[in-house]
């Protein structure tokens, strides 16, 4: 019986491994943690084979192939690493990398942003021997507030098109020229605000050498301290996308799509991504506040308003009857917030007389 | 929903109505994205030419508070062609008979007078809906918010349970939950019909078993809804604690709102910032705020997950659950001694049917990926609803009828308003207002006009508009769209500066008393120089 059932193999670096049918080579090997180097690649994307550095030798070849755009065959010989693949590797790394004005950039960039200097460093590629002219035109008159667009750090991976198109379903993203002249840019080469564009940040996140970069995160780049990630839920529509939210010190500089985040896999939409920053506005309450015998509202201890909270309510029911005070629960605030309140009205005042936001 | 998120990518024929997904939920909306580029075919029926209608194979402009009319006579359609799914119909429905000899006399002729619509559109949506293999339904407010709403909703749930479209993947009938937890608040049975979990107030059982829970017997009458309880402020409701919500903004006819709650003896709010609804509080509590705050949420296809706090809290501003906590206990109130959120989740799953297999440590795992129904420790919850059965027996088949909106356009008020949200705010912009460069996108409301109306009613575009209805009027910039069709406008309820709710709020849905918001008949006339000066506007750094 398992004779069977068990699926084709190919030999992967001398290994025999099984694959399911359809599998790319570089899905095979990745599921087999071989380290292969990508940029073009997103795995929530259609691959591209753009950037051939995911390149494997398949036995009677007669050069090596993309993994990344290559079918798993049964009894495929693949070799994924070592010789003159290491070689085609570091070389098409030391060309990418001579074309850019910075191989570093700040990882607050974006969550891809390290991609290209990693690589670059592990293939110690930052040789110069390409060393010339640099590619693509950064777009410093685009006023938005968003997506740094520095093109001059661009690497034409066509990462920021796909994503837009294949993930967003925006288009918003294309392409101009080709060769080395090729140049990422908007309908009429116009500001991301006059295009098709929703700010979702999608482009800025699959990003992998910062080219398109998280312009709010940038601000803190200067802020001290590591860091930090702390995985929650937007607060915003009821989606409930994950997202990893990015802190410094006690400050949040930034939001990171959670890209195994079960209800948006990796995706986020211009609120979640970038209107994080409420959370420390001045106009924050830091304190309770009651009001005075003047008709002001001013600020006081917790026992004193919580004493005065409960004072008012009680009173009513004492005058009024336990019918007469009324809770509304938020359908923003946690679900502990709704069970408390439904509980203190049920079991503090023994009626039903609660609801939540969500008739208007 | 009835169907997980996921499920969005899986349907042949997807139909989507009052749901502007594009923009009220844009994560969800890329998914239809893909099944539609997968060769899903797509019907959006919305007055509005709205981002999802440019996607779609059959837009369908129907006009505002019609919805009823043209699913009944989608619904006459499809059993006047045979494509009822007997099978189904007969295994899981009941009341079916009476349900398509009901629906006999709705043509799509009768239906195009209501709603305007050309009757082969509404044949061509009908078959469309009524041959999928898997047929999928997606509403949001714009189906609930009518003194039709729950007459709509069933309207839907029509087309379901005549097609078979329920209880497999890629089908269901999927309202989008607007707020990260309004599914979780009336899951926590903050509502006045419901214990946590959906449980009645109104059984004995349920009261007995709550009773044990928390040391209280509480009354078997159902409490009363907020719209109730504002229209009784001052006389039977004579104090209200009201968390996280700005009443005054977002409620229907502002004035009568605003009134209601400054007649009040005492009003203490919760909230993070000193909204409208705060300012009228005796006292105002400082909550800790999103990424402050560590505790559960349950979205829109009913999945519970974490929330971690990854910054201390601004100031002295404490977590919700503690706040009513103490006020609680000043009340007398027992059992209210929580130390951590995670005390109060793990009680909340404990009186739950619903998250009744969960707790604090399996929703916070890795991975964690529990939809409720969760009703026993290891089940693995319900990602999709209603594959075996359906809760309470059969699927009942309702017989509606279509109603007029509670106030429709006559000579005095002859323009359809419709409110709702855009992509770059959220609600009254406590938030969205208050964070960097969202002004930049999105820096004043707009009213959306045909630009045929705005030269006919002698407005200009970039202009100001006077706009009345029956209980007040606001001044608003024009914007000429052809988003908007002729004879119906549309602006958001975010902008406290242009207080549109000042103008809504002509009915209610007499079963839920859900309001009226997405149509009210107003009067436009051009209004000369700037917009009244000073309306508190929040100011984004």
């Amino acid at each position: 019986m398992a004779q069977d059932t068990k699926g084709p193999t190919l030999v992967l670096d001398g290994e025999e491994v099984a694959f399911t049918p359809g599998e790319t080579i570089y899905q095979v090997a990745e599921r087999h943690r071989r380290e292969i180097p990508t940029l073009c690649y997103d795995d929530r994307l259609e691959p591209f084979g753009g950037c051939r550095l995911c390149i494997v030798s398949v036995e009677g070849g007669r050069n090596p192939v993309a993994s990344c755009t290559t079918r798993a065959e049964a009894g495929q010989r693949v070799t994924t690493k070592g010789g003159a693949l290491e070689m085609h590797r570091r070389v098409l790394l030391e060309m990418v990398a001579s074309e850019q004005r910075d191989v570093d950039v700040d990882p607050l960039s974006g969550y891809a942003s390290q991609e290209l200097s990693t690589l670059v460093d592990r293939y110690d590629a930052r040789t110069g021997r390409f060393a010339g002219a640099g590619s693509g035109a950064s777009r410093p008159d685009d006023p938005n507030p968003f997506i740094l667009r520095d093109y001059e750090n661009c690497i034409s991976c066509y990462r920021c098109v796909r994503v837009c198109a294949e993930q967003e379903g925006d288009y918003a993203i294309s392409v101009k020229n080709r060769g080395f002249d090729t140049q990422i840019t908007v309908e009429f080469d116009g500001i991301l605000k006059d295009s098709a564009c929703t700010f979702c940040g999608q482009c800025v996140q699959t990003c992998p050498t910062g080219a398109l970069a998280d312009l709010k995160a940038l601000a803190h780049r200067a802020r001290e301290g590591e860091t930090e990630k702390t995985r929650t839920i937007c607060p915003y529509c009821g989606v409930g996308c994950s997202v990893d939210v990015l802190t410094r010190g006690d400050r949040v500089v930034g939001i990171h799509p959670a890209m195994d985040g079960p209800a948006n896999e990796g995706a986020l939409c211009v609120k979640g991504q970038f209107a994080f920053d409420f959370v420390h506005h001045p106009d924050r309450l830091t304190t309770p506040l009651i009001r005075d015998d003047h008709g002001h509202l001013v600020p006081a201890s917790w026992d004193e308003a919580l004493d005065k909270a409960a004072a008012g309510l009680l009173e009513a029911v004492n005058e009024h009857g336990r019918h007469s005070v009324y809770a509304v629960a938020s359908g923003r605030a946690p679900n502990e917030a709704a069970y408390t309140m439904q509980k203190l009205v049920r079991a503090g005042l023994g009626t039903s007389y609660i609801d939540n936001c969500s008739r208007a | 929903m009835s169907n997980p998120l996921p499920d969005m990518e899986k349907p042949d024929v997807i139909f989507c109505i009052g749901t502007n997904m594009t923009e009220a939920h844009p994560v969800a909306a890329t998914r239809l994205k893909k099944a539609l580029a997968r060769g899903a075919k797509m019907i959006v029926a919305d007055p509005r030419r709205i981002g999802l209608s440019e996607m779609a194979d059959l837009y369908l402009p129907l006009r505002v508070g019609s919805d009823a009319a043209l699913l009944l006579a989608m619904a006459h359609v499809i059993a006047r062609e045979g494509l009822v799914n007997e099978a189904f119909v007969a295994d899981r429905t009941t009341e079916a008979e009476a349900f398509l000899a009901h629906v006999e006399e709705f043509t799509p002729e009768w239906a195009s007078e209501i709603t305007g619509l050309p009757p082969a559109d509404i044949e061509a949506a009908a078959l469309l809906y009524g041959r999928a293999d898997r047929g999928a339904i997606f509403y949001t407010l714009g189906i609930t918010e009518h003194v039709c709403g729950v007459d709509n909703v069933q309207s839907l749930c029509n087309l379901a349970l005549m097609t078979g479209n329920i209880g497999r993947e890629g089908t269901g009938i999927n309202p989008m939950r607007g707020q990260n937890n309004i599914q979780g608040a009336g899951d926590c049975g903050a509502i006045p019909n419901n214990y946590p979990g959906f449980q009645p107030v109104t059984d004995p059982a349920n009261q007995a078993k709550f009773e044990q829970a928390w040391g209280r017997r509480v009354e078997l009458e159902k409490g009363i809804t907020k719209v109730k309880a504002l229209d009784l402020a001052g006389t039977e409701i004579r104090a209200m604690i009201i968390d996280g919500e700005n009443t005054v903004v977002s409620d229907p006819d502002r004035e009568h709102c605003e009134h209601a709650l400054k007649s009040l003896d005492h009003l203490v709010v919760i909230d993070i910032f000193l909204t409208e609804t705060a300012e009228l509080a005796d006292v105002v509590l400082p909550a800790t705020s999103w990424a402050e705050t560590d505790g559960t949420c349950t979205n829109t296809d009913r999945r519970i997950q974490r929330l971690r706090a990854a910054v201390p809290p601004a100031g002295d501003a404490r977590p919700d659950w503690w706040i009513v906590s103490q006020i609680a206990k000043r009340l007398g109130a027992p059992g209210f001694d929580y130390e951590r959120a995670a005390d109060v989740f793990d009680e909340l799953c404990r009186v739950s049917t619903t998250y009744h297999g969960v707790n604090w440590a399996k929703v916070s795992a890795a991975g964690a990926n529990y939809h409720w129904p969760v009703p026993f420790d290891g089940h693995p919850g319900t990602p999709r609803l209603h594959e075996d059965g359906f809760i309470n027996g059969r699927g009942v088949f309702k017989q509606i009828r279509y109603r007029d909106p509670a106030e429709v356009v006559d000579d005095d008020y002859p323009v359809w308003l419709t409110t709702g949200r855009r992509l770059e705010t959220y609600h009254t912009r406590t938030q969205t207002g208050r964070s960097a460069g969202i002004d930049y996108l999105a820096p004043h409301e707009v009213l959306e006009v045909n630009p045929g109306d705005v030269e006919d009613w002698g407005l200009r575009d970039g202009g100001f508009a006077r706009m009345a209805s029956r209980r007040g009027e606001v001044v608003v910039q024009v914007k000429a769209t052809t988003r908007s069709p002729r004879g119906t406008v549309f602006a958001s309820f975010s902008y406290n500066d242009v207080p549109v709710n000042i103008l809504t709020g002509a009915g209610y849905d007499p079963v839920t008393d859900t309001a009226e918001l997405k149509v009210c008949p107003v009067r436009l006339e051009p209004h000369e120089g700037p917009p009244r000066p000073g309306a508190g506007d929040v100011a984004a750094d």
